[in-house]
């Protein structure tokens, strides 16, 4: 049984001398960083990692025949089975991509490719009368590649609206999950709210009807043990940045089977088996989706942070989020004017709030100029706001390196926002 | 004065709270509608011309204490300019905002809106305070 107790503070200490930039000033103060969510620092075994490829091992992977090519490959798969690993899949099921975005765009436009050929690709063809379904609390990530998809293929968007707390409205889920659903695509943990949805159940509507369930995974993998296999979906998306690894790698987790099922989307070079002049045959999953030179080191890296994360555990991790949370909910509960967005329940450490009389950017300037980095904006969440009434808001987020120090800082500060822009109740 | 004060000085709250020119303009000559895409933040600008003068500006939107006083400085300076000073006045608006600090808008051109001197050390602000004048801009753009 792996052990769920919460990041002692001296091991959080531990792990913050793994990070450079957490000890730098921001404007005079200690850094707080409280942006995670939109993307988290590195550790100096990830950036290490990165290097010593570049330095012992670097060059072209699955080609050539010289020695440190086959280190190179070597390496390079070997991440790929790391990072399968560390989210319940297999290798193959493993596909390399620069970001969460791209891993998205590489399915829609899979399906796409599926609805303009022939036979070969005829189970996964949409076309008018189908229906692609999201939630109305999505990334832009994972409903703009689905509105397109709609467009080029004339199927329909439809989407599972919102309460008013920002939980999805499920009654009406009987009427929007049919025989006419194809695709069912949704993010696991709101990069909003940070509250989980319901995959089990989601899931198994999407399923009862044969349609494929896509899941957007970017803020449940760095924070909670996720296993894909288990969660029943047939793709997911994740990006490196936002788990301690560095910008441009990203991971497409598809079924077995499903992906070698697919027709490409981007082709080229490493992704084939015989090319004429006419035509190309095309290698299985994962090449299959692998055009042209990859991001060796950034894998390489990618693998260095799911093995540092693994080090500490999953649980531990997931622990240590919720704490965050709390702590953060409890703290802005008890600020007025201060009103948190998104259900109470089960969260990761992360909490976006309005400011009554403040807008966001003024919010964040304040705290920035105490050395407090958060995030504010829609945060590409447009839809969502409009729901709850806003066009901004601010989001505080925690890692696996936040202290309570560093929250109880933000929540003093915050304190501090309305009476300094002369808003009162 | 901290620097947090310098950028949100007191004219700045009084303008962002109770602003000027906040209504749109029946039958408008042009107006422009702009949008903030890292925020959301959007404005729209109208105004009445006729012999070359901007008779009356008013405006609409919803932002930051920056981009909601810059609105109102906006629309407190352009009423009865020409067209060609109004353009002029932008265009000093615009260096002084991007020149990181190292360039001041004129008390004389800019009255209270000086108070914005503040934002062009914070690179990210910028666009907030150049919202408004943009939208002014293409309004005008659309007149020609």
């Amino acid at each position: 049984m792996p052990s769920t107790a919460p990041l002692t503070h001296a091991e959080i200490e531990r792990i913050r001398d793994d990070f450079a930039i957490l000890q730098t000033s921001v404007n005079g103060h200690p850094l707080a960083y409280l942006d995670s969510g939109a993307t988290s620092q590195k550790p100096r075994q990830v950036l290490d990692a990165e290097r010593a490829f570049y330095e012992a091992r670097n060059s072209a992977v699955h080609r050539g025949a010289h020695t440190l090519a086959a280190y190179a490959t070597e390496e390079f798969e070997d991440a790929r089975s790391t990072v399968a690993r560390f989210v319940g899949a297999r290798a193959h099921e493993i596909v390399w991509t620069s970001n969460a975005t791209e891993g998205i765009n590489l399915v829609a436009y899979a399906l796409s490719n599926a609805s303009t050929a022939g036979e070969e690709y005829a189970r996964f063809a949409l076309a008018a009368g189908d229906e692609i379904l999201v939630t109305e609390l999505e990334h832009h990530a994972n409903l703009i590649p689905w509105q397109q998809l709609a467009q080029r293929t004339g199927a329909t968007l439809r989407y599972i609206p919102l309460l008013d707390d920002g939980s999805l409205d499920l009654a009406n889920l009987d009427g929007l999950v049919t025989e006419h659903t194809r695709v069912v695509a949704f993010s696991h943990v709101s990069n909003v709210l940070g509250t989980v949805n319901p995959v089990a159940l989601l899931v198994e509507r999407a399923h009862a009807v044969g349609a494929l369930v896509v899941l957007d995974a970017c803020q449940s993998v760095p924070h909670l043990p996720v296993d894909f296999r288990a969660l029943d979906v047939d793709f997911a998306v994740f990006s490196g940045h936002k788990m301690l690894a560095p910008t441009g790698i990203g991971v497409l987790y598809g079924r077995a089977g499903l992906l070698d099922a697919l027709p490409p989307f981007l082709t080229g070079g490493s992704m084939i088996t015989t090319v004429t002049m006419e035509s190309a045959q095309f290698l299985p999953a994962p090449q299959r989706f692998e055009a042209g030179t990859q991001r060796v080191s950034q894998a390489i890296a990618l693998a260095a942070a799911a093995d540092y994360l693994s080090a500490i555990g999953m649980h531990r991790v997931a622990a240590h989020g919720a704490a965050a949370s709390k702590r953060l909910l409890d703290g802005l509960a008890g600020i007025e004017g201060v009103r948190v967005l998104g259900a109470h329940g089960e969260r990761v450490g992360l909490a976006s709030f309005d400011v009554e009389g403040v807008h966001a950017h003024d919010v964040g300037q304040f705290l920035d100029d105490r050395g407090i980095a958060v995030r504010v904006g829609h945060h590409c969440a447009q839809p969502l706001h409009r729901r709850l009434g806003l066009t901004a808001s601010t989001r505080a987020s925690a890692s696996i390196y936040t202290t309570d120090a560093e929250i109880d800082l933000f929540l003093g500060a915050l304190a501090e926002v309305r009476p300094f822009f002369g808003v009162t109740s | 004065m901290s620097d947090l004060q310098g950028l949100y000085q007191q004219l700045i709250l009084d303008h962002s709270k109770s602003p000027h020119g906040r209504a749109l303009l029946e039958n408008p000559s042009a107006s422009s509608h702009q949008v903030n895409p890292t925020c959301g933040d959007e404005v729209t600008v109208s105004i009445r011309v006729s012999g070359g003068v901007i008779h009356s500006l008013g405006w609409e939107g919803h932002g930051c204490a920056i981009s909601q006083s810059s609105a109102s400085f906006l629309a407190t300076l352009i009423e009865d300019r020409t067209v060609v000073d109004a353009r002029e006045l932008l265009e000093e608006f615009r260096t002084a905002l991007r020149s990181r600090g190292t360039v001041e808008l004129d008390e004389e051109r800019f009255g209270d809106a000086i108070a914005l001197n503040g934002v062009s050390r914070y690179v990210a602000r910028v666009k907030c305070a150049m919202l408004s004048w943009v939208a002014l801009e293409r309004a005008l753009d659309d007149l020609d």
